[in-house]
């Protein structure tokens, strides 16, 4: 009897990931073709990034694809010098959140901004592009707009 | 409802490794807090433990703290919501005694983090918050509270000075505190010294605006009205426990400003005690990080939003001034034991409401507060302490 195999096309997501099995595992996909997407529900017209697989308002798993484009503005950014078990070798890098009006993005400065300490500044427009990491996984990563 | 009072308070050294095991851990303050209540096990009706996971390899402690201690076969629950777990439990044990199901409740926390190197606990400390969606990013605790200093410092114009200056009165009173990790005291210059406190860690998070982990355990033992009266000269009264939760990614925060969990628990707690900010005359506040204080003190009321700083930089918040915060040392110098945190700053607000706080004692204190916090502002726990 064949083994169902299971799709772990999740773990391919950032630098470590600890999650293998997802019900938006597309989002994935996406981010192959060069895509940030997150998730609406087409009932109540809600929109999560990042993606959900069911919506808690309508109660529904009736979700639809929605790219994440355009600008957003910067939050709040930290550079780290000192990181967890398995991102040491990356050290140093910075992490962001930027506000797009009907959700947020959480993630990375794209290591190409130079000095991003003295260059970056809460309130900047920002845009998102999907990138690879160092060690060649999927992500996606900030530049100044 | 009954009304509850906490008749004993205990907590053992808070040590960087502690030579033993998480039920030894467990004992010491365990001791404390049944010869400061002057009970026995008989007395005791259940027990709440509260430690957070992955830091040892036991699973489900509760059972193997509670065997130890011989409160077999006493009830025992299990509570966990990470850096505030054994405040968490408080409030389990609260509601046991207050609805009538327990007389008398003992709420122990303990952590033992030494096992791990520094890097594998952040690791462990990161996988508290969004697994799924951050944590690939190779986030960390200092690095979200890094986060919440960076929007503060944009609103509000507050400098890297102004959080060193909470490290710099921490350290003050951790000089004082036998119990504390950190015991050397701390001059804002420190911070300029990349070999000392200014060392980087987390834009603009330096070195010393971080606690250290530590091993270490709390123990509360609350009563109802009767028991308490029975066993206690000076039962320190439960006046009102408020505790919320908030988006565990930081995708789901309004703001970054502050911490919504800390100002919802605090809205309920006030309210439940009658009390304003105003009345409190001591109070522990979650300090993991020099940022996590100055928001607690702007999120309890005890400054308005973005009035934080002025109050640090007049020292309000020392033993002399109008609201004095964490002067035990805090979370900063005592080190920070995840599931043990709540419990001891409870003990150290217990202590000071009985006039029994020795060389950090407030005069005539009539209300304290305690601010515990888990995980970046995910879980949050106030409680209000009042004497008779």
């Amino acid at each position: 009897m064949a083994k169902t195999e299971k799709d772990v096309r999740f773990s391919k997501f950032g630098t470590v990931s600890f999650t293998g099995v997802t019900q938006v595992n597309d989002f994935i996909d996406y981010l192959e073709q060069g895509k940030l997407m997150g998730t609406k529900c087409k009932d109540c017209g809600l929109k999560f990034f990042p993606p959900r697989a069911h919506c808690f308002k309508s109660l529904s798993g009736n979700m639809e694809w929605f790219e994440v484009t355009g600008k957003g503005k910067l939050v709040s950014f930290s550079t780290l010098r000192y990181g967890p078990t398995g991102f040491t070798e990356e050290l140093p890098y910075t992490i962001a959140l930027v506000d797009y009006g009907d959700y947020k993005v959480f993630g990375r400065i794209d290591p190409a901004v130079a000095e991003p300490d003295s260059n970056l500044k809460v309130g900047m427009e920002m845009v998102a592009k999907t990138a690879k990491t160092a060690n060649g996984q999927l992500t996606y990563v900030f530049n100044p707009a | 409802m009954s009304r509850v009072a906490v008749i004993g308070v205990g907590q053992s050294t808070f040590v960087r490794s502690y030579p033993g095991s998480i039920r030894e851990l467990a004992f010491e303050a365990y001791s404390e807090a049944m010869k400061d209540a002057n009970i026995q096990n008989a007395d005791i009706d259940a027990t709440v433990m509260c430690s957070a996971p992955e830091y040892d390899k036991q699973r489900s402690p509760a059972g193997v703290v509670a065997e130890y201690l011989g409160l077999n076969p006493q009830p025992t629950f299990y509570v966990e919501t990470l850096c505030s777990s054994s405040s968490t439990g408080l409030k389990l044990a609260y509601s046991l005694v207050a609805s009538g199901l327990h007389d008398c409740v003992m709420v122990l926390g303990f952590q033992i983090m030494s096992q791990l190197t520094s890097n594998e606990s952040q690791e462990r400390m990161g996988r508290g918050a969004d697994i799924q969606w951050e944590s690939p990013f190779g986030t960390m605790m200092p690095a979200y509270y890094a986060l919440h200093a960076q929007a503060h410092m944009a609103k509000y114009g507050t400098k890297p000075e102004d959080l060193a200056l909470i490290r710099v009165k921490s350290a003050t009173y951790g000089v004082l505190n036998e119990r504390a990790v950190y015991r050397k005291p701390v001059a804002l210059e420190d911070f300029l010294d990349p070999q000392k406190m200014g060392g980087p860690v987390a834009s603009p998070l330096r070195v010393g605006d971080c606690c250290a982990n530590a091993d270490g355990s709390s123990c509360i033992i609350v009563a109802n009205e009767e028991k308490a009266k029975a066993f206690c000269k000076k039962p320190v009264w439960i006046l009102g426990i408020g505790s919320a939760s908030a988006a565990v990614n930081m995708v789901g925060r309004e703001s970054l400003t502050g911490l919504a969990v800390g100002i919802e628990a605090g809205r309920q707690a006030y309210k439940m005690a009658g009390i304003t900010p105003k009345h409190i005359d001591v109070a522990e506040v979650h300090d993991c990080f020099t940022i996590a204080e100055m928001m607690a003190i702007e999120n309890l009321g005890f400054a308005e939003a973005g009035g934080g700083p002025e109050l640090v930089r007049a020292k309000e918040t020392y033993k002399e001034g109008s609201i004095p915060v964490n002067i035990d040392g805090g979370l900063l110098s005592k080190g920070h034991p995840i599931g043990a945190t709540g419990g001891s700053q409870v003990r150290t607000i217990v202590r000071q409401l009985r006039d029994e706080a020795d060389n950090i004692q407030v005069k005539d204190p009539m209300f304290g507060l305690v601010h515990n916090i888990g995980g970046v502002g995910l879980y949050g726990n106030v409680t209000i302490f009042g004497r008779e």
